[in-house]
């Protein structure tokens, strides 16, 4: 008898298909690795469609300086456990360049990453970048290709998108840009944290919950942090949280939350009346069409 | 054991596909509340009284300003044991190829009608389509019964009309016919109270009760062999001569100890090993995305296809028939070379004649030269070099291809082969 294949199988067997046209049909990709669970995923899935042979592309992370410093560590942890290599590029050094100009000193570096990004497919020449993207997380998001393609400035035109028909994946890059590849397309939330706990996945610890002095904002928690000082007339409270996704400090807000094992955070995942952006995102409530509008300049 | 069914929407503009998987999605309490936060500003702001439930798919800027469907949205939930993919398509005849990108992968469509209007030609083409690529099952859903004054006449005229063209297309899937109103929610996911005269299951339950096996591991064993991995240690004596085959198995089972072939060359070997990132396994099968080793040291690579030697083997074509939809806005350039998708081999390929171009309003099969965006079609193709090809109705990953444009890679026509020399 064989075992029949759950959902995650299913989704695990997918995903790695989609990297392995990747590695098949590309010449110089990246997989894009923050140290968020989504990527952790990722870099699970390469390790069973690659080993016992290296990955054949490298890690790369955008940091905008502003990450939290247990993600940064476990994202160096991991890439060396690995035996991988790790291309890290900063935000600050475009600044620096003046490729990246900030209105205010404090403005959230989030956007500005689409320009390092740029910066960096140039400097290395890649053709296709691996991403964690999720249909479930955004209305934008839900329209996108896995195979998804972009111009010479990043863009992603999504009134004319290649069709995608059966398990037959075009990655061929157009003429002057590159291609995205997206093997978690079909994966929800809670399909993440399904696979999560079914590989014994390791997190940085900020996914569990903890105390942390927070305020109240727009419905949203906002951490205090040295970066994101409370402001005038908000009252600072230490409270138990955590994070359902991980991304820049100024933009992501963590979750009321008392879970601190993966069972927990299970629970909670199944049982939430918020999506994930909708519950974390301090610059989506901005405008209706904020994803769209970021993805369009060559975001993630 | 938890299931999954791939469906989606299509029919002609406007006639509440959208709307249709808002309910479906709202009566199941699948929305969260902040995304029906966000629809109900965006409905208030534009003046309407009620949530617009096409916006939870329609999430584009330009869909949104509009008020149509440009490309497919997906869409996730869960009821009971199984899981919904939910592809919303659009209508619109000029975003035909979004269509067929979500039905290529679909295991049944809801073909919407507008009661008002019967059939247009884009619903017949959505129709044709999905019976092309070999969607199983057909909910025809007749929509905006409200409008009609819930008239079971009304119905009937629709299905009297649908099952006359089903009839005089061919048309193969199972057909389910529900009368229903997206906007107010009668026969999506509760019966509602004004279509007592109607006692067949509401969409939902047809979603439930669809059966999703497609046998694909009864079938010959298909292995198209996506990348090779040669980690070349030399240090490491359990790697130095490593060769792992990877990929998914398309169809079939596989076990170590069995003997395969290699296609095209006709080499032959036998299964060492079977393994997921280095981790062995006795056998795998059709889904599964493995590595396989062979007893011998074969130069194969990316574009071979493994077969079992105990099987029925697929042809090794230089000659395919095959039902074409040409997808591309630029037209079918019949002197031009494009390159071939088969699994994962790549070969030159030619337009050489084409048979027919079906007219969808009449039916009929039209003699013609050339091929335009939209079309679908019986051609000919004349490959450089062979591929192993089946039957799309028997194997459908090893019986489809692309064609691509060398000059932009883009993907330009998606064929069915019906036939081979
Ligand atoms: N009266 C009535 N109106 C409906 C019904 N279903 C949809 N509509 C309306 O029909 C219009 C079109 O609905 P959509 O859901 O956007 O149509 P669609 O089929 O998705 O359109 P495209 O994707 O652009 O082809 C909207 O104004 C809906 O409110 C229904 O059952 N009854
Ligand atoms: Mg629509």
């Amino acid at each position: 008898m064989i075992a029949p294949r759950t959902h995650l199988d299913r989704l695990e067997a997918e995903a790695i298909h989609i990297l392995r046209e990747v590695a098949g049909q590309c010449q110089n990709p990246a997989l894009l690795f923050s140290g968020g669970k989504d990527s952790i995923c990722l870099l699970r899935l390469a390790e069973k469609t690659f080993r016992p042979g290296r990955f054949p592309f490298p890690l790369l992370h955008i940091d905008t300086g502003h990450n939290y410093p247990e993600v940064i560590a476990f994202r160096d942890r991991r890439a060396a456990e690995l035996g991988e290599r790790l291309i890290v590029r900063s935000v600050e050094d475009s600044i620096a360049r003046g490729t990246v100009r900030l209105a205010r000193p404090d403005e959230s570096r989030n956007r500005h990453q689409s320009v390092t990004l740029r910066e960096a497919i140039e400097e290395f020449g890649f053709d296709c970048l691996i991403g964690g993207a999720r249909r479930d997380e955004e209305k934008a998001r839900a329209k996108e290709r896995v195979f998804s393609v972009r111009d010479e400035f990043g863009q992603w035109d999504p009134k004319n998108q290649r069709p995608e028909l059966w398990r037959l994946y075009n990655a061929k890059a157009p003429a002057g840009g590159h291609v995205r590849a997206f093997p978690l397309s079909d994966w929800t939330e809670l399909d993440v944290w399904q696979y999560i706990a079914r590989e014994g996945l390791e997190l940085p610890s900020i996914y569990f919950a903890h105390p942390r002095p927070c305020v109240r904002r727009g419905g949203l928690l906002a951490p205090v942090t040295e970066l994101t000082p409370a402001r005038e007339g908000e009252t600072v409270e230490t409270l138990w949280v955590r994070f359902r996704t991980v991304g820049d400090i100024t933009c992501t807000a963590p979750v009321a939350s008392r879970a601190r094992t993966i069972a927990e955070i299970l629970r909670e995942t199944a049982a939430t009346t918020v999506s994930e952006r909708g519950a974390t995102r301090l610059d989506d409530q901005t405008h209706e069409a904020s994803m769209e509008q970021r993805k369009r300049e060559g975001y993630f | 054991m938890d299931t999954v069914l791939r469906f989606l929407t299509c029919g002609s503009v406007d006639d509440g596909k959208s709307t249709l998987i808002g309910r479906l999605l709202y009566d199941s309490r699948a929305l969260l509340v902040d995304t029906l936060e966000g629809i109900e500003r965006t409905s208030r702001r534009r003046g309407a009284t009620a949530p617009d439930l096409s916006l939870v798919t329609d999430g584009l800027i330009a869909e949104r300003e509009q008020g149509i469907t440009i490309d497919v949205a997906y869409r996730y939930f869960r009821s009971g044991a199984r899981t919904f993919i939910i592809a919303d398509a659009p209508g619109h005849e000029q975003y035909t190829r979004n269509m067929v990108t979500a039905a290529s992968t679909a295991q049944l469509a809801v073909l919407l009608v507008d009661v008002r209007q019967g059939l247009t030609a884009q619903t017949r083409r959505h129709a044709l389509l999905a019976d092309l690529v070999g969607i199983p099952a057909l909910a025809i859903a007749v929509n905006k019964m409200d409008l009609v004054g819930f008239d079971p006449a009304a119905f009937e005229a629709v299905v009297y009309a649908f099952e006359e063209f089903a009839e005089a297309s061919g048309l193969r899937a199972r057909r389910h016919y529900i009368p229903m109103s997206a906007l107010l929610g009668d026969m999506v996911v509760e019966r509602g109270e004004h279509l007592p005269w109607y006692l067949g299951p509401t969409l939902l339950e047809v979603l439930e009760r669809t059966p999703v096996e497609d046998g694909a591991r009864e079938k010959p064993f298909r292995f198209p062999v996506q990348w090779v991995c040669r980690p070349r240690e030399a240090t490491d004596p359990l790697l130095h001569d490593y060769r792992g085959l990877a990929g998914q198995v398309t169809s079939g089972t596989i076990a170590v100890g069995e003997e395969i072939v290699v296609l095209p060359s006709g080499r032959r070997s036998s299964v060492t090993a079977i393994e997921v990132g280095g981790v062995p396994r006795e056998r795998a099968v059709a889904g599964d995305s493995v590595m396989i080793r062979l007893a011998d040291d074969l130069d194969v690579g990316r574009g071979e296809l493994l077969v079992r030697a105990d099987e029925p083997a697929p042809a090794l074509a230089r000659t395919l028939e095959a039902d074409l939809v040409w997808l591309d806005p630029a037209p079918l350039a019949p002197r031009r070379t494009y390159l071939l998708r088969h699994g994962t081999r790549e070969v030159q390929a030619r337009i050489e004649a084409i048979a027919w171009n079906l007219d969808v309003a009449t039916l009929e099969r039209v003699p013609a030269h050339e091929l335009a965006m939209n079309d679908i079609a019986r051609v000919r193709v004349k490959l450089a070099q062979p591929i192993a090809a089946d039957l799309y109705e028997a194997l459908r990953d090893t019986g489809s291809f692309l064609l691509l444009d060398p000059a932009t890679w883009d993907t330009v026509a998606a064929g069915m082969i019906r036939g081979t020399q």
